[in-house]
């Protein structure tokens, strides 16, 4: 199965937010979307999820428009968690997981093992019967991440899920994502912090003013040069094993 | 408490309140009476029956109204007074009652409503977010009153005047069997509409987009909500008036016992408006002096306490 961008243009209140977007999305990687504020990196993760419509161009999975797949049917196969981090009632963190089963209709006791799996997976089966307004924000975060594991989506649309998590969390959040990946789902995901995306994408896709600057394996992507036309940095570089990241130092 | 328990318990407290609701009066009728020849018995067949099977309806379209209008705006201030359609079916019915034509109050505050209800479908047409629902709303709100208000001002003669006053105070004061078969219909209709809200509710906790993503067609929910209350509402003010506070209050009531989810409130929410409608027409009724309470007082004096005691207790703690 395979997620392919073709010439997508997208206008958001007469400013052109996407500017004819190729390229094709492997599923059992994680690909990270870059760029400054304002590139475009949201509308990108919202047109892949069929959530807005292009202007011009397409989203394509195996070949069928996502905006012309029947709603359940897109809601099974993309998994979209927003920037936001929203919950709107007080629900208990078991009853805001099992929301990511609304679209399968299948038994209850399909829906009790995926959301305890999910649950499993991103360590927050330790406050299930809690209610999400009380939990930390880190803690709300991993049980939004397996509202969406539960779906059990092929694609998985991450909106800076990594924003509001201390250190230890954001890797846990990194870590999770790329066993996602592993077991065969392809992730999207937006991300500001250089260091986690260099440590958590295989692919990246570099965005400015809403083009793609760079796109293909992160090493090519993520260098000294693109990140200098896009963010306008000086990076250096520090060890981690054999390979090196780039960390930004200073305004180029 | 676990659901199926708390559910059993609201259906046996509403059912317990129709039962006393039908003895209870200015004439206490006692069980043993209930339809037997006595001729006591026709207080309960023709006036005290129908009238509470009306306030049972009127509070379950309330109350599950404003539970569905709470979960789509994501907000629990709403209530059914945001959509406008109450005002615009008072509209319709005042504006029957100072032309003169009584008979014609019921479809002309049916017809109020439909006005309504499609003004709003096309004001929020195209419309993601609930802010402009709300705003179409409260302006279609605001117009319907002043235009009753108008209505009010030129009408040619006092008696109309005193009669719209009443009427717009909301009773169920003489309500009989042809005003149930009048109202019933819609209101069941309106009802059914909004319980197939439940799941896209349910989904729209997590934001617009998230249910958008998770296969809620918005364009669908909304159509099911401004026709689901609209018909359940209008047709509940169009024969009783306009009843304010059960849409507000009844989703409160419930949340701490049925939990915050808006799917699981829907129900308990519909026997509780029925409760509290029919509990506070009791009350209405047992008031000492000749007349009656009107009904919104009553519905005050009872609810009002419980409400205030709830923010007491939830007072510092997640708010929701």
């Amino acid at each position: 199965m395979e997620l392919t961008l073709d010439g997508v243009t997208v206008r958001l209140g007469g400013r052109v937010a996407l500017a004819s977007v190729s390229g094709s999305l492997r599923p059992g990687r994680v690909t990270a979307v870059l760029g400054p504020n304002g590139a475009g990196k949201s509308t990108l993760l919202r047109a892949v999820a069929g959530l807005l419509g292009p202007d011009a161009g397409a989203v394509r999975l195996d070949g069928r428009d996502v905006r012309d797949l029947p709603p359940r049917e897109r809601a099974r196969t993309i998994g979209y968690l927003p920037q936001d981090g929203t919950a709107h009632w007080n629900l208990l963190a078991r009853e805001l997981v099992a929301l990511g089963r609304l679209p399968h209709r299948t038994t209850p006791a399909e829906d009790v093992a995926a959301v305890t799996q999910a649950l499993a997976l991103t360590d927050a089966a330790a406050f299930v019967d809690r209610p999400v307004l009380t939990l930390s924000g880190g803690e709300r975060a991993r049980v939004l991440l397996a509202r969406v594991l539960a779906g059990r989506p092929r694609w998985l649309l991450a909106d800076e899920p990594l924003a509001s998590l201390d250190p230890a969390h954001a890797l846990d959040m990194v870590a999770r994502l790329r066993e996602a990946a592993a077991a065969g789902a392809g992730v999207l995901l937006v991300v500001h912090d250089l260091l986690h995306a260099q440590r958590a994408a295989d692919d990246a896709v570099l965005l400015a003013g809403g083009r793609v600057l760079a796109a293909g394996p992160a090493e090519q992507v993520l260098t000294p040069d693109h990140l200098a036309r896009a963010f306008g940095v000086r990076v250096a570089p520090i060890a981690d094993g054999a390979r090196n990241l780039w960390v930004p130092i200073g305004r180029a | 408490m676990t659901r199926a328990p708390a559910l059993l318990a609201l259906g046996a407290i509403t059912t317990l309140i129709f039962i006393l609701s039908l003895g209870a009066g200015k004439v206490w009728v006692p069980l043993a009476l209930w339809f037997g020849p006595d001729p006591l018995a026709r207080i309960i067949l023709e006036l005290r029956l129908p009238r509470a099977l009306l306030g049972a309806l009127l509070g379950a379209s309330l109350g599950l109204s404003g539970a569905v209008l709470q979960g789509y705006l994501r907000n629990p201030l709403a209530d059914p007074a945001v959509l406008g359609v109450s005002s615009s079916a008072a509209l319709g019915a005042v504006a029957a009652i100072v032309l003169g034509a009584g008979a014609w109050l019921f479809p002309a505050a049916m017809a109020g409503a439909g006005g309504a209800m499609a003004l709003l479908a096309l004001l929020s047409w195209r419309q993601a977010g609930p802010v402009a629902f709300v705003l179409a709303g409260t302006v279609l709100a605001s117009f319907a009153g002043a235009l009753t208000a108008f209505l009010i001002a030129v009408a040619p003669n006092p008696w109309a005047v005193a009669e719209v006053m009443e009427w717009l105070m909301g009773a169920l004061t003489d309500r009989s069997w042809p005003d149930l078969a009048q109202a019933a219909p819609a209101m069941a209709a309106g009802m059914a509409l909004l319980a197939f809200t439940g799941r896209a509710l349910d989904a729209l906790t997590l934001g617009g987009d998230a249910a958008v993503s998770l296969g809620v067609r918005m364009g669908r929910l909304r159509l099911l909500v401004i026709g689901g209350c609209g018909l359940a509402v209008g047709a509940g003010v169009a024969a009783t008036g306009v009843v304010g506070f059960v849409g507000l209050v009844v989703p409160h009531l419930l949340r701490p016992v049925f939990g915050a989810r808006p799917a699981a409130l829907l129900l308990p929410s519909a026997l509780g408006g029925a409760a509290l409608v029919l509990a506070a027409d009791g009350l209405c009724r047992l008031a000492p002096g000749p007349g009656e309470v009107r009904l919104g007082v009553a519905m005050a004096l009872i609810g009002g306490p419980f409400f205030l005691l709830l923010l007491w207790r939830e007072r510092g703690s997640a708010w929701s």
